[in-house]
C-alpha cells in the first residue's frame, strides 16, 4: 500500500527524524492561509500516488501567500500519471547546502532488508545508480538484530565527512530502520536528505509503502489509505478481494493466477490483439468475485471482447460458470465473451454454461485466438 | 526417480482442520502419499516431512515451529505472508538445516509417487522432464499441455512467487541436474527480480542436461514504482525481454508462448 508523503513524514517524526514542518491543504485558499502561517517562501507538493512529481509540474515553490495560492491552484488541477492531485502538502522552504539518498527496500537476493545511501541524492539517484554505483553503498540488515550503531555510522560516513554531521545522519539512519520494521514496510525512502548551509541534516521528502500483508495485523497503518488517490476501478477490485491494472488494449481478460493472467495477456499480444487490463481473481473464487471482475471490465468503453481464462486447481470451474451467469443476467454484456476452462469440476461448469445458451473452449491458444479476432474484426490472428 | 519427493515421503500437514487443508489432505492421500498425520499449530505429534496449511499471520510461527521440531522438507503452501516475517524466517529455517519450500506456492508432485500441496495429481503424467516454476496456475498449464503431449514428469515444484522463499531455481535446476531420470527441465519464470538471470548463468556454467524456460509478463506494463529503491537494488528492472535475453546467452531454450515448451522440449528429448 502508498501513503503520502505527509504520512509518510508523520511516521518518520514520530521516530525523531527531523523533518521540517508542514501542512496539507486542499484548497488554494487553504495553501495560501498555511504559507500565510508560515511568513516565508514555502514548496507546494502535489500528494499522489506517482513518481515524478517534480518533472511533472507538481512541486513549486511560492515567495508569497498569493503565490502558494496560484501554485496550489494550477498543482491541484493536474492529474499525474493518470491520478488527479487533490492534496498538496505546504512546507517552508530549506536552504539546501548537500543532497543525499538513503533508502531500505526489502531485497529478494540477500532475502533481508538492505540499506541503501549515497551521497548523490535527488532526482536523478536512479542514473547515478545506473551510471555510477559505486557511489551507492549497499548494507543487508539482519533482522534479528536491526541496524547497529557501528553500521549506521559506517553508511553515514559514507555520506558526510563532518562527524556532527554523519552521528545526526547515523540516528536518522537507526530511527529510519525502526520506522521501516515497526510498521511493516517493504520500502521507506527519504530523498533528499539534505544538510543545510548551517550544518544540521533534514529529511525534506519521505515515501513509504507498507506490505499489503501487514495490513491485517496493523489497523492504524491501514486506516492510511487515501482510496481518494486511487483509480476507481483499482478500489472496486480491491474490495472484491481481485487484482486488476487496467491497460489500454480492447481485450478484456479474466484470469486465475497472476502468473497465467500475464502469460494471457502476452498471447493476447502475440496474436495479434492488445489486452485491456491484467486481473487475478485469485485462487479459492466465489461467484461474487467473477461478477465484480465483469463489473469493472465492463465499465471500461475500450473493452471489444471479453476473455475468461481459468485453469481449476483451487479455483471450482463451475464457481465461475456461476459467476458469469449471474452477472449477464443482472447486466447483459454488450460485447462478445470468448471462455475457456479447464480442472476442477469442469464437466459441471460446461453443463452450466450450455443450459444458459454458453460454450466454453479447452485450448488456451484457441480462445485467445478468437477473442483477438472478435476484438479486431477479424484483421488480427 | 524425482526430487525431494518419493513414494516413501511420509507427511504432517499443520493446519489440517482448516477447510483448504482437510480437502487438500483428502487429495494427497487419495494420490498416494503417505499423510502420517495433521495437525492444528502448538500442538505436538508425529513429525516428518511437513506441509503448512495456515492462515497468513500464524504462517511464519508455525514454518519455525517445523524447523526447530526438525522437519527436513517444509512446504509452505500459504499466500499472504508478511515479507519481514520471512527475512527471519528463512534464517531460522536455514539455521537449523532445514529445507524450506514457499511460501506462497503450489507445493510439488512427483507424478505416480508422491503429492505435497496443491498440483492438481490428474493434470500430470511420470516422464523424463523436471519442472521447476514461480507460478501457481500457469505451471499447471505448462504441465497440462504437456502431459497432453505425453511428455511426462520427473517432478513438478512450484517454488513460489513471494519476494523471499526458501527453495529457488537454482536449488532445483542443481537437484534436477542429479537426478538420472530427469532428462531436460523446464523453468517457468516471471517479471521482476534477477533470479532468472541468474538461474540462466547457472545452466551455463553447472549443467549438462537441456533446460527450456518461460517468462510470463512479456506484455506487462512498467510496473509500479516503489520508488527509486527497486531499479537500484538489482541494478536491473526487471524485464520479461531481460530474462529472455538471459536465456538466450546461456543456452536455455525460450518459449514465446507456452505451448513453445511443448516444441522445444520434443527438440531436446529426441
Amino acid at each position: 500500500m502508498n501513503i503520502h508523503e505527509y504520512q509518510a513524514k508523520e511516521i518518520f517524526r514520530k521516530y525523531g527524524i527531523p523533518i521540517p514542518p508542514g501542512e496539507v491543504a486542499r484548497t488554494p485558499e487553504e495553501a495560501e492561509a498555511i504559507a500565510r502561517r508560515f511568513a516565508t517562501t514555502v514548496v507546494v507538493k502535489a500528494q499522489v500516488h506517482a513518481g515524478g512529481r517534480g518533472k511533472a509540474g507538481g512541486v513549486k515553490l511560492a515567495k508569497t501567500p498569493e503565490e502558494a495560492r496560484s501554485v496550489a491552484a494550477q498543482i491541484l488541477k493536474l492529474s499525474i500519471k493518470g491520478l488527479p492531485v487533490q492534496k498538496v502538502l505546504v512546507t517552508p522552504a530549506a536552504d539546501i547546502a548537500s543532497e543525499a539518498y538513503v533508502g531500505i527496500i526489502v531485497d529478494r537476493a540477500s532475502k533481508r532488508a538492505v540499506f541503501m545511501a549515497s551521497a548523490a541524492g535527488g532526482i536523478d539517484i536512479e542514473e547515478v545508480a545506473a551510471k555510477t554505483p559505486e557511489k551507492i553503498l549497499r548494507h543487508p540488515i539482519d533482522p534479528r538484530y536491526g541496524l547497529q550503531a557501528y553500521e549506521a555510522m559506517q553508511l553515514a560516513f559514507f555520506l558526510y565527512s563532518d562527524i556532527k554531521q554523519v552521528r545526526a545522519a547515523a540516528k536518522i539512519l537507526q530511527q529510519l530502520y525502526k520506522a521501516f520494521s515497526e510498521n511493516g514496510g517493504s520500502l521507506a525512502e527519504i530523498n533528499p536528505l539534505v544538510t543545510t548551509p548551517s550544518g544540521d541534516v533534514v529529511a525534506l521528502d519521505a515515501k513509504m509503502v507498507i506490505d499489503d500483508n501487514e495490513l491485517d495485523r496493523r489497523p492504524d497503518i491501514a486506516a492510511l489509505r487515501d482510496e481518494s488517490a486511487e483509480a476507481p476501478s483499482e478500489v472496486e477490485a480491491r474490495k472484491a478481494n481481485l487484482t486488476f491494472i487496467k491497460l489500454d488494449g480492447n481485450v478484456g481478460c479474466v484470469v486465475n493466477g497472476a502468473g497465467l493472467a500475464m502469460a494471457t495477456m502476452d498471447l493476447v499480444k502475440y496474436y495479434g490483439g492488445e489486452p485491456a487490463n491484467f486481473l487475478d481473481i485469485g485462487g479459492s473464487s466465489n461467484p461474487e468475485k467473477v461478477v465484480a471482475a465483469l463489473r469493472i471490465i465492463t465499465s471500461d468503453p475500450n473493452v471489444k471482447t471479453i476473455l475468461f481464462n481459468i485453469f481449476g486447481g483451487i479455483t471450482r470451474t463451475d464457481d465461475v460458470a456461476n459467476g458469469i451467469v449471474t452477472a449477464i443476467r443482472q447486466n447483459p454484456l454488450k460485447v462478445p465473451l470468448v471462455i475457456r476452462l479447464t480442472g476442477t469440476n469442469e464437466e459441471i461448469a460446461v453443463k452450466i454454461l450450455k443450459e444458459n445458451g454458453m460454450s466454453a473452449m479447452t485450448d488456451m491458444d484457441e480462445a485467445v485466438k478468437k477473442a483477438v479476432a472478435l476484438a479486431t474484426g477479424g484483421k488480427a490472428a | 526417480m524425482s526430487i525431494f519427493i518419493d513414494k516413501d515421503t511420509r507427511l504432517l500437514i499443520q493446519g489440517i482442520t482448516g477447510r483448504d487443508g482437510s480437502f487438500h489432505g483428502k487429495q494427497m492421500i487419495e494420490y498416494g502419499t503417505q499423510v502420517v498425520g495433521g495437525i492444528t499449530p502448538g500442538k505436538g505429534g508425529q513429525k516428518f516431512e511437513d506441509k503448512v496449511y495456515v492462515p497468513p499471520p500464524f504462517a511464519a510461527d508455525a514454518m519455525m515451529e517445523a524447523a526447530d521440531a526438525g522437519i527436513p522438507f517444509i512446504v509452505c503452501i500459504t499466500e499472504g505472508v508478511p515479507v519481514l516475517d520471512m527475512t527471519r524466517v528463512y534464517l531460522f529455517v536455514k539455521e537449523r538445516g532445514s529445507k524450506l519450500l514457499g511460501p506462497n506456492c503450489p507445493g510439488l508432485i512427483s507424478p505416480g509417487a508422491s503429492k505435497v500441496g496443491i498440483i492438481p495429481g490428474r493434470i500430470c503424467t511420470p516422464g523424463p522432464v523436471g519442472l521447476v516454476s514461480r507460478s501457481g496456475t500457469l505451471t499447471y498449464e505448462v504441465v497440462y499441455q504437456m502431459t497432453r503431449a505425453k511428455i511426462g514428469q520427473t517432478t513438478c515444484v512450484g517454488i513460489g512467487g513471494d519476494p523471499i522463499n526458501g527453495t529457488n531455481f537454482i536449488d532445483c535446476l542443481d537437484a534436477f541436474e542429479k537426478d538420472p531420470v530427469t532428462k531436460a527441465v523446464v523453468m517457468i519464470g516471471e517479471i521482476g527480480g534477477t533470479d532468472e538471470q541468474e538461474a540462466a548463468r547457472f545452466v551455463k556454467q553447472k549443467m549438462k542436461k537441456p533446460v527450456v524456460g518461460f517468462i510470463a509478463g512479456q506484455t506487462a506494463p512498467p510496473g509500479r514504482r516503489m520508488g527509486h529503491a527497486g531499479a537500484i537494488i538489482s541494478g536491473s528492472a526487471g524485464t520479461a525481454a531481460e530474462k529472455m535475453q538471459a536465456f538466450e546467452d546461456n543456452g536455455v531454450g525460450v518459449a514465446k508462448r507456452p505451448i513453445d515448451v511443448v516444441d522445444l522440449l520434443k527438440r531436446v528429448l529426441r
